[in-house]
């Protein structure tokens, strides 16, 4: 293997569902890469398929109308094609996952050092001894107080800061290579959030993993990750280099989206710039641009849907840059921290 | 500018299992402008949506006294209540739960106007709510055809615009909006946020304006009160506030939102543990627990909420100017 191959490799992924008797196309050709230590960021409105794409990976999805389209290679190893018994040894050990809601993470009927415990006994031999002191390690690097006293705990009784901590302690009792984060902190408050972010910013140097951090907010996306991938109605709208996709966004949907957040410091706008109308729905995508019907660029050449396309260090799906228009740098005043 | 309204010394207590009470609000005071936005930040807990229900008395106080455009309102019964309501609306977070799927958006959005009576202590006839109902949904920048319609065919921001124009009905002059964006897209969230600015100025309205997203709050309120484990810890005005907040709890607060710029985590204060339970809140002042500046005093005495200069109050022994 290559020194610098990437860890986890998606490409062209396609997720559609059967309903009402149509294949309704949820996600269409999203290709990505995380690199080893990476934080990668994927970013989207809600339902433009984040959590899809990260089950697709995990092969979480079993709804027996689901159809899945190409190829997710993690260490160079297909994944999709896998029989579940392999992909069980790395799903757990080499990927792990969180979730938003711990509480789908742990079931409420034994304490949550025992269910570390057991996670940890499932992929290694280790004693109950052994693997409570882990446990207890763990709870303890990330941040619980008194972890002996908080493993005896059961998961209703702990607060959601400390719920969301003993689960990543969970997803990273065997050192995973790789951890898929699921808007894990959207349902904490901002002060336990910027602690949870801390921690995640540092799993790379102290644990040596790489995150796959899915968010709706752009904020968390600029303060934890290296590169980013938006999302818009299930396509890739752009990915690149965090640093470069906020300070010249070259799609206009994240362009636009960057604008319509209030600031927190600088002048008050008297109105905020904000995008008319909603994402479509997946049956209501337009063969084009799915963006078209809200985009100020809008013109012919965008009923062909755009590919990706290089655009300074990102790509972008826009027609933009191939006609020499890319979009101008943003107004960074506004934005200085 | 005159006062729309004015509470004193709220406490809310919520009676628990095994006998214990939560102290949800503990001597609250504010006064609210007429034509302001007052922003209503804090964490999960510290009781916005408790105050917001006790000023417009849909949840009973404990204690306390609430001033509605002069009159006191705070121990009125249901009917003596009935006209000051349709002064007085809020606007909810969850915009589905709050609209029954199986009736039409007229008739959701007609519901008030059926039940109060006009000015003239009239029932409204069916031709007169017609007409308000068109008026409604161009103020909030729907179709009239909307109205024929159902809750389910529309998005989570047009479902917002639909309880807006039904607070609107009776024309208000107070709302109260409890996270009325919190569950929209940024994207989406902007055009709700340009609506309640919009209609502010077109209409004079007054709004109290709750929400956990402290730049939204800043971006539509004149002033902003934080609170913290059922007490306000600075009130003052919004640019004030945020550009050189008083207290340490809004610094950290402020410094822990993360922000859409690259390397702005840098200089983050970092709080450490979770807002403590408010069944059994820390003695002194409630924040002496997670405050990097606390010091002896701040657990043994509760500091007042008190003025410091230009209309600013602050709770805290040593604020930081
Ligand atoms: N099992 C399923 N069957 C049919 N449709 C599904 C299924 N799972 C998800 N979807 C649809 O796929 C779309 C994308 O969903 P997904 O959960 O990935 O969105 P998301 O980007 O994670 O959104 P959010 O920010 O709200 O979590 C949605 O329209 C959703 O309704
Ligand atoms: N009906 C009730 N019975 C008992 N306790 C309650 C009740 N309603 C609220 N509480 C408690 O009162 C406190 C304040 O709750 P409130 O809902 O006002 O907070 P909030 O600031 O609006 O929080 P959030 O940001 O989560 O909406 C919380 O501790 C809450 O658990
Ligand atoms: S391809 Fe056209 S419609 Fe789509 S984002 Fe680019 S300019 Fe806008
Ligand atoms: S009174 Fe003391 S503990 Fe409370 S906010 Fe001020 S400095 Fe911090
Ligand atoms: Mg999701
Ligand atoms: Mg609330």
């Amino acid at each position: 293997m290559a020194g610098d191959a990437p860890l986890l490799d998606v490409r062209d992924l396609s997720v559609s569902f059967r309903s009402g008797g149509r294949d309704v196309p949820i996600i269409e050709n999203v290709s990505f890469a995380v690199c080893e230590r990476e934080i990668l960021g994927i970013v989207g409105e809600s339902g433009s398929g984040k959590s899809v794409t990260a089950m697709a990976i995990m092969r979480l999805i079993d709804d027996p109308g689901v159809t899945l389209r190409g190829s997710v290679r993690f260490r160079g190893q297909e994944l999709t094609t896998l029989p579940q018994k392999a992909f069980r040894t790395i799903r757990g050990r080499e990927i792990a996952m969180i979730f938003q809601d711990p509480m789908t993470a742990f079931t409420p009927v034994y304490t949550v050092g025992w269910q570390i415990d057991e996670a940890i006994r499932v992929h290694e031999r280790l004693s109950k001894a052994e693997a409570r002191a882990r446990t207890v390690r763990l709870l303890g690097d990330m941040g619980v107080p008194d972890p002996e006293r908080t493993a005896n705990r059961y998961p209703h009784q702990l607060s959601g800061g400390l719920r969301q901590r003993a689960m990543i302690a969970m997803a990273l009792s065997c050192n995973p290579a790789l951890l898929i984060a699921d808007e894990p902190t959207t349902a904490l408050d901002v002060t336990v959030q910027a602690q949870i972010l801390d921690l995640l910013r540092n799993l790379r140097t102290d644990y040596g993993s790489a995150v796959m951090l899915i968010t709706h907010d752009m904020g968390v996306v600029a303060e934890t990750c290296d590169h980013v991938m938006v999302l818009y109605s299930g396509r890739v709208a752009e990915r690149g280099p965090a640093a470069a996709i906020f300070s010249q966004p070259a799609h206009p949907y994240t362009a636009a989206l960057l604008d319509s957040i209030p600031p927190l410091t600088g002048p008050r706008p008297t109105r905020l710039p904000s995008i008319a109308g909603a994402p479509p729905a997946p049956l209501e995508r337009p063969p084009g641009c799915a963006f078209a019907p809200r985009c100020h660029y809008a013109h012919a050449a965008c009923d062909i849907l755009p590919p990706l396309v290089r655009c300074a260090e990102q790509e972008v799906a826009c027609v933009l840059p191939g006609e020499g228009k890319a979009l101008p740098p943003r107004m960074t005043e506004r934005v200085e921290a | 500018m005159t006062d729309i309204l004015k509470a004193h010394d709220l406490c809310k207590d919520y009676r628990l299992s095994h006998g214990k009470t939560l102290r949800a609000l503990d001597h609250v005071s504010l006064t609210v402008r007429s034509g302001e936005v007052l922003g209503l930040v804090g964490e999960s807990g510290c009781g916005k949506s408790t105050l917001g229900r006790c000023l417009l008395r849909l949840t009973d106080l404990s204690s306390g006294n609430i001033l509605f455009e002069d009159q006191d309102i705070s121990r009125m019964n249901d009917r003596a209540l009935r006209p000051v309501r349709r002064r007085m609306q809020m606007v909810f977070q969850d915009s589905y739960a709050s609209l029954n799927p199986k009736r039409r958006i007229g008739d959701l959005v007609a519901e008030p106007l059926r039940v109060h009576p006009d000015a003239n202590g009239k029932k409204r006839s069916r031709q007169v709510i017609e007409v308000r109902l068109e008026e409604l949904m161009d103020l909030v920048s729907l179709p009239h055809s909307a109205l024929a319609r159902y809750p389910h065919e529309f998005s989570g921001g047009q479902r917002q615009r639909i309880n807006i124009a039904r607070a609107l009905a009776l024309s208000p002059r107070l709302i109260v909006a409890d996270e009325p964006v919190s569950a929209l897209d940024v994207s989406v969230q902007a055009q709700i946020v340009n609506l309640f600015t919009d209609l502010k100025e077109q209409l004079g309205l007054t709004y109290i304006f709750i929400a956990h997203d402290l730049a939204v709050v800043r971006q539509i309120s004149t002033r902003v009160a934080v609170m913290y484990l059922g007490a306000i810890v600075e009130l003052g005005d919004t640019d004030a506030v945020m550009q050189t907040p008083a207290h340490p709890y809004t610094m950290a607060l402020i410094s822990a939102v993360p922000k859409p710029v690259i390397g702005a985590h840098d200089e983050r204060i970092l709080l450490h543990g979770d807002v403590p339970s408010p069944i059994s809140p820390p003695s002194g002042c409630r924040f002496h627990t997670r405050c990097p500046k606390a010091e002896g005093r701040c657990s043994a005495e509760a500091p007042a909420l008190r003025d410091i200069g230009n209309g600013r109050q602050v709770a805290c022994h040593f604020p930081l100017h």
